[in-house]
């Protein structure tokens, strides 16, 4: 067992846990913050994306005290009480999600994509996401919301 | 994944030590194939000693005619790094094709490697430019490095330190990905280095390998046409659901006219 501290959702969190224990599975399990999916086992589909430090990391694929000190933002710390993030607002108003099974995933790597390439091209969109799996919408609507929410970012 | 300790180094010095003390203890760089394969079950380990985070592995500078990597160095630093960029961009280039945004932020070059998968884009570009991996004990040639699927020239607890490239005239790197998971099916790093034309192939068969032919043709011109109707052993690559032997050695041939014609500029 290891004692870690995090900043989560701008809130401080301590707490023991296993050494092997993922991120994902204490911000579900420990946390009960659902929003942030399991896709897959093998690294591959990116639901599980999460916020550490402002870059999109898969949290199925670190370990809870790897990630001590660091503040970690998840879906459920995006909106401000009933306004949307702009990045949430835009997949909203673009259909940018069918199931919504990847969008917690989407949206956090988006909002990273977003912080390193503010007007970004569609190869960088399309490079950018490749870590994260859709299968339903064919990826248009998601490559129309990146680009509205880099809109509504830049209107402020 | 099976029960282990995790435990956070403060030096390179201090993980050699612990990993001689504790032989089932294992090095965690990125953890990007390691965790995967841990959660599995299909490796386990005492101890995860995590060397990714430490500042003395992760630097990235131009020595006189060397460019050198720590081994902590993420494939996301090597891909934004005005010195790589400058010194061999074809390297640029490589790091910035492996997996995806998240994974390269964690996944490192020491870690590639160490782990030596026939498909990972790292080994063509240490072996086509000819680099020395600089372990915590010693140096080893590229060439005496890799030894096929996953093995490498590695001890018992060695640690990579760095990789050291010598900066080539000019090079290219073009891989044919797996359209599902990025890994190379194919990928050609060609290099016109101080001693010569180097061809490094990945992704094709038991681990990267060199083509001769290749090279030996590229040094008396190095063009694409060069490589028209050059030997190669079909039996180098492996086959399967993905792609026959013969399909295989197709791609690398197409793979490699287009690494040139990169090199070319
Ligand atoms: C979804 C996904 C897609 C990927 N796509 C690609 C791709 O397209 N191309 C590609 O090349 N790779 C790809 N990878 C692999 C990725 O590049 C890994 O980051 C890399 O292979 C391993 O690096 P790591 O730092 O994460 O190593 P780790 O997972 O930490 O370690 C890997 C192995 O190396 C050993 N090790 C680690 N550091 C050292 C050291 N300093 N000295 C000695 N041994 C050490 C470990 O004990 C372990 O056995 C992908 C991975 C994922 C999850
Ligand atoms: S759950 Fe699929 S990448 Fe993390
Ligand atoms: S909306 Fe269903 S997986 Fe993306």
């Amino acid at each position: 067992m290891s004692r870690i501290e995090l900043t989560l959702n701008g809130k401080a969190v301590s707490a023991d846990v296993e050494d092997r224990t993922l991120l994902v599975n204490f911000l579900r399990d420990a946390q009960q913050l659902t929003g942030t999916h399991v896709g897959c086992d093998t690294t591959q589909c990116g639901a599980c994306t999460v916020l550490v430090d402002g870059r999109a990391l898969k949290s199925c694929t670190l370990l809870a005290v790897q990630v001590s000190g660091a503040k970690i933002t998840t879906i459920e710390g995006m909106a401000n009480g009933e306004v949307l993030h702009p990045v949430q607002q835009a997949f909203s108003e673009c259909h940018g999600l069918q199931c919504g099974y990847c969008t917690p995933g989407m949206v956090m790597a988006v909002t990273d994509l977003l912080r390193r390439h503010p007007k970004p091209t569609d190869e960088q969109i399309l490079h950018g996401l490749e870590g994260n799996i859709c299968r339903c919408t064919g990826y248009i609507n998601i490559v129309k919301s990146v680009k509205r929410a880099s809109e509504l970012m830049a209107a402020g | 994944m099976y029960e282990f300790e995790y435990v956070r180094p403060k030096s390179v010095a201090e993980a050699a030590g612990f990993l001689a003390a504790n032989s089932d203890a294992r090095l965690m760089s990125g953890g990007m194939t390691l965790l995967p394969t841990m959660k599995q079950r299909l490796a386990q380990a005492s101890h995860l000693v995590h060397v990714g985070p430490l500042g003395e592995l992760k630097s990235i500078t131009r020595e006189g005619d060397a460019l050198v990597i720590g081994s902590a160095a993420t494939h996301d630093q090597v891909q934004g790094s005005e010195v790589v960029g400058a010194a061999i961009p074809a390297l640029a280039k490589l790091a910035r094709g492996i997996g995806d945004p998240q994974v390269r932020y964690m996944g490192t070059i020491g870690g590639s490697i160490a782990n030596n998968d026939p498909a990972a884009d790292y080994p063509a570009g240490v072996l086509g430019l000819g680099a020395t991996v600089v372990t915590h004990l010693r140096q080893i040639a590229a060439d005496d490095y890799f030894q096929g699927l996953f093995t490498t020239a590695l001890g018992e607890g060695e640690i990579v330190t760095a990789v050291r490239f010598p900066v080539p005239r000019r090079a290219g790197y073009v891989k044919f990905a797996h359209p599902a998971t990025g890994y190379a099916m194919s990928g050609v790093f060609v290099a016109e280095t101080g001693s010569g034309v180097r061809v490094a192939v990945t992704g094709a068969g038991n681990g990267v390998f060199r083509w001769a032919e290749a090279e030996a043709a590229l040094a008396k011109s190095m063009s694409p046409k060069a490589l028209d109707g050059l030997a190669l052993d079909a039996s180098h690559f492996s086959e399967d659901i993905h792609a026959t032997r013969e399909y295989r050695a197709q791609l690398c041939r197409v793979m490699a006219a287009r690494a040139v014609n990169e090199l070319l500029g």
